[in-house]
């Protein structure tokens, strides 16, 4: 049984705003019986352009209702320049929240207001932009973009609970990854370049390597490094232990260290030995 | 929870109190292992003689042939593996579209592995495509399984002959048959079943028990691999209470039948079924009608979903299940509907009511009550009945 807040159940059992509004000023239509849910949302404005009624038809589970409920109280009193900003994560919100699997009710809320508004204004219906990727729920690469950007989901499964893309025959899992990765790129466009220490930090850094990677190791041998001076990309050590006195030690620090540093670390580094 | 009009009696049912008190002694002071050597030990392994006995008699087999397990699901996937074991040069299985999950999954599983898979097919009212089954057998095929009866419409299989004609063909048959022990007579000395799956939580024993038929001379190899017990057919200390329970529930089970007690549960599955469907438009029921379980009914309302439903019958204390997407977690509707060609409008409205031997009259009034004023009110709070209305007006 699903986890419902107070909220959603009291929504649910008495929902608001339920009808139609027959001289409505913008009226919004998404989903279908096939999907599962479907809503239709009907709005009236006030003389200063403010919604004076919002009503609602709901075809769906509970959180679906509730979530249309809800998106009625939330406009009613408002511009539509206020409404406009309302995300589906604010009608969840309104809820108290919605079980993860039913997110995809609270979108169906903000797809069905945004619907509204544009009937409203006369803009013929954004739907129709961008392809279809999930055929079986009829859902866009530009929806689904758009919901992966909103709600930061990171997964199919989370694309599935938004928007129901891929909950079908599962045919357009490959696409719909493909979208969540270009998506989750965009914040960082700039590749991902190793960044330029400064000293203090390469120092820093070239200290800690030491201490937990690099003296573990040899310290399994009783040897120790000991970091002297860091002069650009020169790294001064001196060893301790029986490194001191080993005829292999020099093999050590060129083959071992001086390459761990500079995976770690940076890869022009050079180690050098001091007395 | 107080008042609870519990009619899900196909996902789990109460524990007959005659069976709890039967188990009670097995959880304290009879705690032997019924390997022991010593009478201690040695008296619980004859009570579990006696359960063994038991629940033979109510299938009609020999209690040798009784493998008890942990649940359907076991009995299930055991019996599917040690056919496929068994034969090894065969890569083909058999089953039906309409499956439990115990066994859809599992052959979803294997069909990945690389073995054929044929799921045969089912028509509008959910009965088998019997030639299609027929055609699809060959040589290569290790196992056919199919369902006694189905868990979400109640439908029969013709179990009894499809088993004897593939039997007859040298391919072992199983059958899933959880939903229909206790509802149905089994006489499985006269049928071509090989292997039968039972659950004792459906049958007013308690959960975490199950069993597995194997008739004598059926090529086996055990799923888990350990002691001596069951004969080697299944390894692991005896579930010693749960399996005296499971006992106990088959023997009242047999007495129930026999007494024919299924015709009182069937006479008011009956009537609750003809007054919704009398009392409520727009309503039909999913699955055969004629060859059904008694105490199952799958009622499809129109334009309306059904996990709402649920809930403000659940606002009653009134305990049924769904067909429809939204109670599963999943999006689609039950693969069962989906399989018979139940259209979207009604699949995502389908309510399944299953009754037990306790079920009353007057739970059966409260439902008759209760029921048809939430429909009325779903329905107004639809976009689609305002235009299924107007149609119908128009």
């Amino acid at each position: 049984m699903w986890e419902y807040t107070d909220k959603v159940k009291d929504h649910f059992l008495n929902p608001r705003n339920v009808g139609v509004i027959e001289d409505a000023d913008g009226v919004g239509e998404v989903g279908s019986i096939a999907c599962g849910d479907a809503l239709t949302f009907y709005f009236k404005l006030d003389d200063g352009g403010r919604i004076k009624d919002a009503k609602f038809q709901t075809f769906g589970c509970a959180s679906a209702i509730a979530s249309s409920s809800a998106l009625t109280e939330m406009v009613i009193g408002k511009t539509l320049e206020e409404v406009a900003e309302i995300t589906n994560e604010d009608i969840a919100g309104y809820l108290g929240g919605l079980p993860k699997e039913k997110m995809h009710c609270s979108v169906m809320g903000r797809e069905a207001l945004e619907k509204a508004i544009s009937c409203y204004r006369g803009e013929a219906a954004k739907k129709i932009e961008g392809e279809i990727v999930c055929e079986c729920f009829g859902v866009t690469d530009r929806e689904i973009e758009r919901v992966v950007r909103e709600n930061r989901l990171k997964s199919i499964e989370d694309v599935t609970d938004y928007v129901k893309a891929g909950g079908g025959c599962g045919k357009c899992h490959d696409r719909i990854q493909e979208i969540i990765d270009s998506v989750l790129g965009t914040p960082h466009l700039v590749p991902l370049r190793p960044r330029a220490l400064t000293n203090i930090q390469k120092i820093k850094l070239i200290e800690e390597s030491i201490e937990r990677e690099i003296n573990p190791t040899l310290k399994k041998d009783a040897g120790r490094l000991e970091l002297v001076d860091v002069d650009g990309s020169r790294v001064l050590v001196r060893l301790g232990g029986t490194c001191a006195s080993c005829a292999k030690s020099h093999i050590t620090l060129k083959h071992y260290v001086e390459n761990k540093l500079r995976e770690l670390v940076s890869p022009e580094l050079v180690v050098e030995e001091v007395q | 929870m107080t008042n609870v009009v519990y009619l899900d009696n196909n996902a789990t049912t109460m524990v007959d109190p005659q069976v709890l008190e039967a188990m009670l002694p097995y959880f304290s002071e009879l705690y032997g292992n019924p390997s022991s050597m010593h009478s201690f030990g040695g008296e619980v392994g004859s009570r579990i003689r006696l359960a063994r006995e038991q629940l033979a008699r109510l299938i009609g087999a020999s209690p040798e042939e009784i493998v008890f397990t942990s649940c359907g699901t076991e009995s299930d996937g055991t019996a599917i593996r040690a056919a496929i074991e068994s034969y090894p040069a065969k890569r083909h299985l058999v089953t039906s579209r309409v499956e439990h999950p115990a066994i859809k999954n599992l052959f979803e599983t294997l069909s990945k592995k690389g073995y054929r898979t044929t799921f045969v097919p089912v028509d509008g009212r959910g009965r088998l495509d019997l030639d299609y089954l027929f055609e699809s057998l060959s040589d290569d095929t290790a196992v056919v399984s199919l369902m006694w009866a189905n868990n979400e419409t109640g439908v029969i299989f013709p179990v009894e002959e499809v088993s004897r004609r593939v039997k007859e063909r040298g391919i072992v048959f199983h059958t899933d048959a959880v939903q229909a022990v206790g509802k149905l007579p089994i006489d499985l000395a006269s049928t071509g079943v090989d292997m039968l799956s039972l659950s004792g939580h459906k049958i007013h024993a308690p959960k975490g028990i199950g069993a597995l038929y194997i008739r004598r001379g059926t090529k086996f190899a055990p799923f888990m691999i350990g002691g001596h017990q069951e004969k080697g057919r299944r390894g692991g200390t005896e579930n010693t209470a749960a399996i005296i329970g499971l006992g106990k529930a088959a023997e009242l089970a047999k007495q129930h039948l026999d007494a024919g007690a299924y015709r009182c549960v069937s006479e008011l599955r009956d009537r609750l079924e003809g007054s919704i469907l009398a009392g409520v438009p727009h309503t039909m029921v999913n699955g055969d009608r004629e060859h059904r379980l008694p105490n199952t009914s799958s009622i499809a309302f129109e334009f309306v979903e059904g996990e709402a439903i649920l809930l403000m019958l659940n606002e009653h204390g009134i305990c049924a299940s769904s067909g429809s997407a939204c109670t599963s977690g999943s999006l689609e509707p039950s693969h069962v509907l989906r399989a018979m060609g139940v259209p979207f409008t009604a699949a995502h409205g389908s309510i399944r009511f299953s009754l037990s031997r306790y079920t009353t009259a007057r739970e059966i009034d409260l439902v008759l009550e209760k029921l048809p004023p939430i429909i009325a009110r779903l329905r107004e709070l639809s976009p689609f009945w305002q235009s299924a209305k107007a149609e119908a007006h128009g």
